[in-house]
Formats: structure tokens, sequence, C-alpha cells
């Protein structure tokens, strides 16, 4: 199979507000027709190095490359790209048809499609988003994931080479938000578009994307695959940042890590010897008889959750862990407990 | 790693949008023609006089007897539109009546108006034998020709400046701020004047120096009804346009500046209102 | 026990809400608001229609015989034709650059815009005679070069751009700010220039601010006195404007041909009233909030 080819290059983005870095020399390669993730907390970066790809901002220092093409100093109408804004920024003034044919209807007149055809095409894009027979309608007449989808068909319309979302359901409500992202996996699908998007949320990063970027104050901390950023983070702050865990001191010593005295399956990286963090998810832990514990501590409350259980348990210091277990056994508050680490992470 | 060069620190901060060279400076150079330079000019020209040449003219008794009439009754004007602009602006927000709308437009019409057509108005309504006019003279109240008409004319100017300024912030009083207030025990009055008066206390004093602004500077409207009697009811713009006819640029521009310098200093307290405000309540 | 489910009459529901005042206390205040209004600002606009017809509609009539008053009209029509055009193109160019960009001294910038609203119209009309006239700074060299500004239109045009500068601005400013950046942006990715954006994008979404900017603007500008008054040396059929024709007409005791003029004043004002009014009540999602006069 081919390696597939890389559509946009990022080399040593850096970028400053004012007096703030935002961007600190950061390079990423987005392959084509992938669908990417940038995935950090607020102030991460990640809408800055959306808007300079698209050319809403300008770079300190770096390069864009759009396949070879070096677009760093291509005005933003050069570059071709889809962007859905947060907010969607639909024209408020026109019909959802008209803001669809707004960049055709931007072209030069060498440039621009007929009539008919233009015409034609709004009424795909209508159909894609399932949307025919809206085009009369005004953005306000329009409930939140309708108007998503308009601001996706306007991006959408001028074939672009990249289209580029910014926390595309950031202002939507839960079972609107679901929906969409499944859709907006199916579009992707079908149309194969490279596709960069931004969110905070790491289920929406997980669940949707190819491979997912995570930021964390303008650097880049991993790129990899829903799995693999989830079974080899990178660092901590990835493994902080992708889900619940708790910190256990622990000792790495002849290539494995010891809690309290007791081996571990989790191995020490080659040469880190002596005091580390141990990093251990809720399901990497399991109630235990104490003799096989490495933790101990009293149960504060037990709950199930769709088919799950999980257990919240009070060590020596006053620490809450969260332990998810299958043993369908109650755990009455108060009762005292081992737990034994099944797996985590150590980071040299 | 391939580097570009450091762009160069702008005065603005960067934007894709384009236009800011050409429409911020064709914005510099219209100000600085049609306002300043002739501002600047003024200035000049009273600088020319130096402090104790302004001071000659501000203490000439005619014209201190002028500057003092304009001052003065704006002052009294100005509170009067202040405390009938709140009452206005109050039942305009707070009550439902028939004609509310026709009645809230109303009160755009001095800004409406030409002064000069208000100013004939108010002359006619209070000359001796004008339609209230002649019923204040019974009492014993000659409104024209006097301060009194020129308190009129400075209330009828002064009036929306005053309900403008409060309208809005009453119309975004919480009602449960209110409503919390008479859960706690209070009655109405101590409701209004514990919980819904003071936030609005700023945009009373903003609508007042407005009011006053205008009153001092005010021309249109006053002399038809002033009467300009040196001494009596001859107000310091009108002493400018006299001035200026009798060709006495100098004393004029003196004038000028005084009226200039208070009006800035009005400006400059409106502005401390309504930083203060900002600091207290969190709006202007 | 029964009792206690059993239905009961309601007790009667509390007729005023609790966050307002009594319907004796808001009767009385309603009364006092709209018999102040009507004394201070409804009666003198009546007096100018009563006055003007006070001997008749052929004396009403007659006032418009006069060529005098026709080349008032004229005038005023002129100097409006000119002024509010600047002021539109000056409002655009001001509130595109303050509210699309950030740059230091901004708020200074927007002070300054303000600044000849809070000029007394007589000094607005002052700093242009001590510019212009015949002692003043560029008074030789004008009349050297025989150009003359003041008494003239170019002075009154001049006197009238000034006191109806910020009337575009001040409600165009805060409108772009509400409305950000994000829509000209979304139409510069899909391949827009900058102009195009603006004519699509940026002057639709402010077209009913602009209208009603440009209603108040003119209205200021057709109806300015104090500052016009100054610099247009009264001359009869030359250099006066409306309202100048109204003063003259009044200070010969034409009294009736005064308000009969006057009349043409009060219905331009009472028509910028009615649309100022309709818009603010059928487009206020489009005007700027956060505006004061």
């Amino acid at each position: 199979m081919d390696r597939p080819s890389t559509a946009i290059r990022v080399e040593g983005i850096s970028k400053t507000f004012d007096t703030a870095a935002v961007l600190h020399d950061l390079s990423i390669d987005v392959r084509a027709g992938e669908l990417l993730g940038l995935l950090g907390p607020s102030g991460s970066g990640k809408t800055t190095l959306l808007r300079i790809i698209a050319g809403l901002d300008a770079p300190d220092r770096g390069r864009i490359l759009f396949g070879d093409d070096d677009a760093t100093g291509l005005a933003v109408q050069e570059r071709a790209v889809g962007f859905v804004f947060q907010h969607y920024a639909l024209f408020k003034h026109m019909s959802v048809a008209d803001n669809i044919a707004y960049g055709l209807n931007a072209r030069r007149r060498a440039d621009r499609p007929a009539k008919a055809e233009i015409k034609r095409r709004v009424g795909d894009l209508l159909d894609l988003i399932r949307l025919s027979g809206f085009g009369d309608r005004y953005p306000s007449q329009l409930s939140g994931g309708q108007r998503q989808r308009v601001a996706l068909a306007r991006a959408l319309a001028v074939e672009p080479r990249v289209l580029l979302l910014d926390e595309p359901f950031g202002a939507l409500d839960a079972q609107v938000r679901k929906d969409l992202r499944r859709w907006l996996r199916e579009i992707h699908d079908r149309t194969g578009q490279t596709t960069i998007f931004v969110t905070h949320d790491q289920d929406e990063a997980l669940e949707l994307s190819d491979r997912v970027a995570v930021l964390d104050r303008g650097r880049l901390e991993q790129v990899g695959t829903p799995d693999e950023v989830q079974e080899h983070p990178a660092s901590a702050t990835v493994m902080k940042f992708l889900g619940d865990h708790v910190e256990v001191e622990a000792l790495a010593e002849g290539g494995r890590v010891l809690v309290r005295g007791r081996e571990t399956p989790v191995a020490a990286p080659a040469g880190t010897i002596g005091p580390v963090k141990l990093y251990v998810r809720p399901w990497q832990l399991q109630l235990a008889e104490p003799e096989a514990a490495h933790l101990s501590g009293t149960v504060r409350s037990s709950y199930r959750t769709q088919g799950r259980q999980r257990i919240e348990v009070v060590d020596i210091e006053g620490r809450v862990l969260a332990v998810e277990d299958f043993d369908g056994i109650r755990h009455p508050a108060g009762h005292p407990v081992g737990l034994r680490i099944n797996g985590g992470h150590v980071f040299g | 790693m391939v580097e570009t060069p450091r762009r160069k620190r702008t005065f603005r901060r960067p934007s894709v949008i384009p236009g800011f060279g050409l429409s911020f400076g064709y914005t510099l150079t219209c100000l600085g023609l049609i306002v300043l330079l002739p501002l600047a000019g003024l200035v000049a020209k009273a600088s020319g006089l130096g402090l104790s040449g302004i001071w000659d003219v501000a203490t000439d008794p005619r014209v201190s007897s002028a500057l003092r009439l304009s001052f003065g009754v704006s002052a009294v004007a100005a509170l009067v539109a202040s405390v009938f602009g709140f009452l206005v602006a109050w039942v305009l927000t707070r009550y439902r009546f028939p004609g509310r709308k026709l009645v809230d437009a109303a009160v755009d019409l001095p800004f409406a108006l030409p002064t000069a057509v208000a100013g004939i108005a108010l002359a006619s309504l209070y000359a001796p034998d004008g339609l209230l006019g002649a019923p204040l003279a019974r009492l014993g109240i000659q409104a024209a020709y006097t301060p009194v008409g020129i308190f009129i004319a400075m209330v009828f100017i002064g009036l929306p400046f005053a309900v403008r300024t409060v309208q809005p912030l009453i119309a975004e009083i919480d009602k449960e701020i209110e409503e919390a207030s008479a859960t706690l025990g209070a009655n109405r009055f101590a409701t209004l004047t514990k919980v819904v008066l003071p936030p609005l206390i700023p945009a009373v004093l903003t609508g007042f120096a407005m009011a006053f602004a205008r009153g001092v500077g005010e021309y249109g409207s006053i002399i038809f009804i002033a009467g300009n009697l040196p001494y009596v009811s001859e107000i310091a713009p009108l002493l400018i346009v006299i001035k200026l006819s009798e060709f006495d640029y100098g004393g004029a521009a003196a004038i000028a500046t005084i009226m200039l310098g208070i009006s800035f200093l009005t400006l400059l307290a409106i502005n401390l209102i309504q930083t203060w405000s900002r600091r207290r309540f969190g709006y202007v | 026990m029964s009792e206690i489910f059993s239905p009961t009459v309601a007790p009667p529901v509390r007729a005023e809400p609790v966050a307002s005042e009594g319907a004796a206390t808001r009767t009385v205040l309603i009364g006092i608001a709209i018999a102040f209004l009507a004394l201070f600002l409804v009666l003198p606009l009546i007096a100018v229609f009563t006055q003007a017809f006070s001997k008749g509609v052929e004396a009403f009539l007659a006032a418009f015989r006069e060529p005098d008053a026709w080349s008032a009209i004229r005038l005023t029509l002129t100097v409006a034709a000119i002024a509010v055009p600047f002021n539109v193109v000056f409002g655009l160019a001001a509130s595109w650059a303050i509210a699309k960009f950030e740059f230091p001294g901004k708020s200074l910038l927007i002070t300054l815009i303000d600044l000849p609203f809070s000029v007394s119209p007589v000094v607005s009309g002052l700093i242009y005679v001590l510019l212009f006239g015949s002692q003043g700074l560029f008074g030789t060299w004008l009349v050297d070069h025989g150009i003359q500004v003041l008494f003239a239109l170019p002075g009154i045009v001049l006197a009238t751009v000034f006191v109806t500068f910020p009337f575009v601005a001040r409600e165009l400013i805060p409108l772009m700010q509400e409305q950000g950046s994000s829509e000209e942006e979304a139409a510069l990715t899909l391949g827009a220039s900058g102009l195009h954006a603006f004519r699509t994008v940026t002057l639709p979404n402010i077209r009913w601010g602009l209208l009603y900017s440009v209603l108040l603007c003119n209205a200021r500008a057709m109806g300015e006195f104090g500052a016009v008054s100054v610099v247009s040396g009264h001359i009869r059929g030359l250099t006066n404007t409306i309202p100048l024709h109204v003063e003259i007409l009044y200070n010969e005791y034409n009294f009736v041909a005064a308000f009969a003029v006057a009349t043409l004043l009060a219905v331009l004002a009472l028509i910028t009233l009615v649309l100022k009014s309709f818009l603010e009540w059928r487009f206020a999602g489009e005007l700027a909030h956060g505006r004061s006069h």
C-alpha cells in the first residue's frame, strides 16, 4: 500500500500575541484524506494554529506548505481552504442558498461557474447536509445544528484543499452534538476531504479522528491514532488530558515499577531508576485482598452507571482514588479495601 | 528547521482584514482638517492673549454676567430636566399605557427639531401675550426676555439627554432584585430607595452633565425667548456672536476658550463618573 | 381531615405585582410625565403650525412666493447634499478602522471624533471665522487668491460638517464592534476580495444603522443654526439657509412667514422622528446598542 501523502505540512510555527507566546516552534504533517483532531485545553493554541493554516493569522516564524507549495505568503483568498467558524459566521442577510453559493459568486467572472451550475451545486450540497428545501430560509430561521451544517456546506462549496473546523460542535447541546459527530464522520468517509478540526473535548477527538494531535501551551505533545495516544501517551500531560487518573509514588528498579515494595505489571522506561510517578487509569485498578494490594483505603462511595461499577476509595493521605471494577459486589461506605494496580504509565 | 524572518512589530495588531491603512489614514486626515486644526486655531488665538488677557475678558462685567447667567441657569435647568427626565424614563420603561410608543418618540423632539424653530415657538408661547406667557404674567411671572425664558429653553434642549441616559439602565434592572427585596420584607419605598435607585445614580449624573453642557452652549432655541438684555438675559454664546460682529476676534476667542474649558471639565466629569460606575456597578 | 383535602376557594390573588407601584401611584406618575412632555415638548411643536396658519392658508402660502425663501431652501438642500455624504464616507472609514482593527490610542480617537458634540454651535462657527476670516490665520492668503470661504457656501458646508461630524461614526462604530469580524473572515476564506466582502457582507449588515445615522445627520445638517449663523454673513438670497431665513423673518416681525417657513423644518423633524422610531421598532437588532445621543 502507498504511504499516504502529506497534504499540509506545518513547519516550525511560532506565534506571539502582544507579549504572550501562543505557539512554540510547532511542526505537524497532515496526511491527505485524513480527519485530524487538534485536541487541547483552552489556551493551548489550537485555534490559532487552525487560523494560521487558513491564513487568517500570520505566524511570526515558520512555514505552511500545501502539498509541496509554500503557502506561508499566500493571502487567505488564495489558499482555498474551507473554514467553519465556531459560531458559524453565516451571513445573516442572505438565504441559506446564497450563503452556500457565496464563495462561487465571489470568483472573478472568468472563473465563476454559470448560474445554473451554481444552482445545481448548491442543490447537491443541500442534499448532502440533508437540508433540501431549506435553501430559501434565512440563518435566523434555523436551529443550531442546521446552521452548523449550512456553514459546512458553504465551506465545501468552493471545493477546498482542506476543511478546517473550529470547535465545530462547541455551541450545540449534547444530543445534537452526538448526531452531528456521526454525520461529520460519514461525510468525511464519503468525500475523503482532508479535514482538521479543533476541540477541547477528549471524547469528541477520540471518537471522530483518524489521528489526534494533543496540544498544550503552544507545544505539540503527541500525534497518533486514538488508540496510540490512549495506550501509549507520550507524556504526563497527554495522560492527564485524556481522562481520569491517579498519581502513585513508585520506584523504578530493574526494569520494573514497584509500589510499596510490590512489583506491578508496568515496565519502567529504559534507564529509569529510583523514585518515579506512576499514572494509573481507573480501569487499571482492581479491588484486591490486602496481601496482593499495592494501595489501601476505605470505600467512600460506590455506584453503577451503564454496566460499569465505579468505586471511590479514600486512601490514608485522604486522596480519592477512582476504581472501575466489575465484581458486582456492593461495597458499603467505610469498608476497608486493598487495590491492585494492573497497568499504568511512567514517563522518563 | 526553516525560519522565516521574524515579522516586524507593527503599530496595529496584524489582521487578515484589509484596508486599515486607507481607512485609518482617511479618518485621521478628516479629523485633523475638520476638527483638530480649527480647534487648535482657537486655542492659538486665545493663547495669543495670554492668561491675563483671557482673565481681563472674563472679568469684564458684561462678559462675567453672561457667563454666570449661562452656567447658573443651565445648572438649574439640567437639575429640573434630570428629575423629570428620570420620571419620564421610569414611566416609559416600567408602565404600559396607551400611546406609550408615541410619548417615547416625542422625547427625541428636541434632537430633531431645529433649534431656531424651537426658539421662535417658545418665544411666541411665552411672550407676555402668548398662550402660556399670558397666564404666567397674571401670576406675576414674566418668562420671555428674562432668565426664566432661558431656563425653559434649556429644559427643552436638555430633557432628551436626561431621559435617554437612564432609560436603558432602568430597562435592564432585573425584576428579581426587586422581588428579592420584597421577599426580604422591604416595602416598595424601601426597595426603590435602597435597591433600585443607587445603581442608577451614575447614569442620572451623566445625564445631568450632558444636559448641563448642552445648555451652556445652546444658542438657537434661547436667543429668541431671552430678549438678550445685557446684564439680564444675555447668554455667553450670544456675546461671542456680538464680539465677532464687532470684529473683536480676540474677545470672542477668549469667551469661547473659557466655555470650551468648562465643557471639557464636564466631559472629564462624565468620564470619571463612568469609570467609577464601571468599577462600582460593573456597567456604565 | 376531609376539609383539608376538599377543594376550597382559592384566596384572592394579589392584583399588584410585587415589583411595581400601586395603580394609583402609576396613574399619577404617568399623568405627570405626559403633562410635562406635552407642556415642554409638544406644545412648542403645535405652536409652529398654529402660528403659521394664524392668518389663514393664503398668508401661509405667501411666505413661499418669496424668491429668498426658495434660495434658502436650495442652499439648505445643497449643504446637506454635500455634508451628509461626506460624513457617510468618513463614518464608514472611521468605523472600519476602529471596529475591525486593534491599535493603541483607539479610545482617544473615539473621544476626538465625538468632540464636536461637546462644542457649542456658536464656537463651532467661530473656529472657522478665526481660520478664514479677514483677520484669520489664512484670511490674507485667501483674499489674495480671491477665494471666498466665509460668508459663502464653503464656510457653511464646513461648519455643517463640523457639527454633524460624529453622527455616522458613533452609530457605526459600536454596531460594527458588536458584529465582530467573523463574517468578513468567512467571506475572505471563501475567496472574496476585501472590497467584495465589504460590499456583500459588511454593508448589508450595517445598512439599517447607516440609514438611521444618515437620518439624524441630515436633520441636524438641515436644521443647524448657531454655527451656520456665525459663518454665513446672513446675505439674503445668497447665504441664508432655511433656519437663518426663519430668523430674519422673525426679527422683521414677519411672524406668519417665519413660522410658515419653519413648518418645513418641523415637518422634516416629524418625518425624521417617525422613520427613526420605525427603524428602532423594526430593526432594533440591527442598530447599535450602548449608543448615547
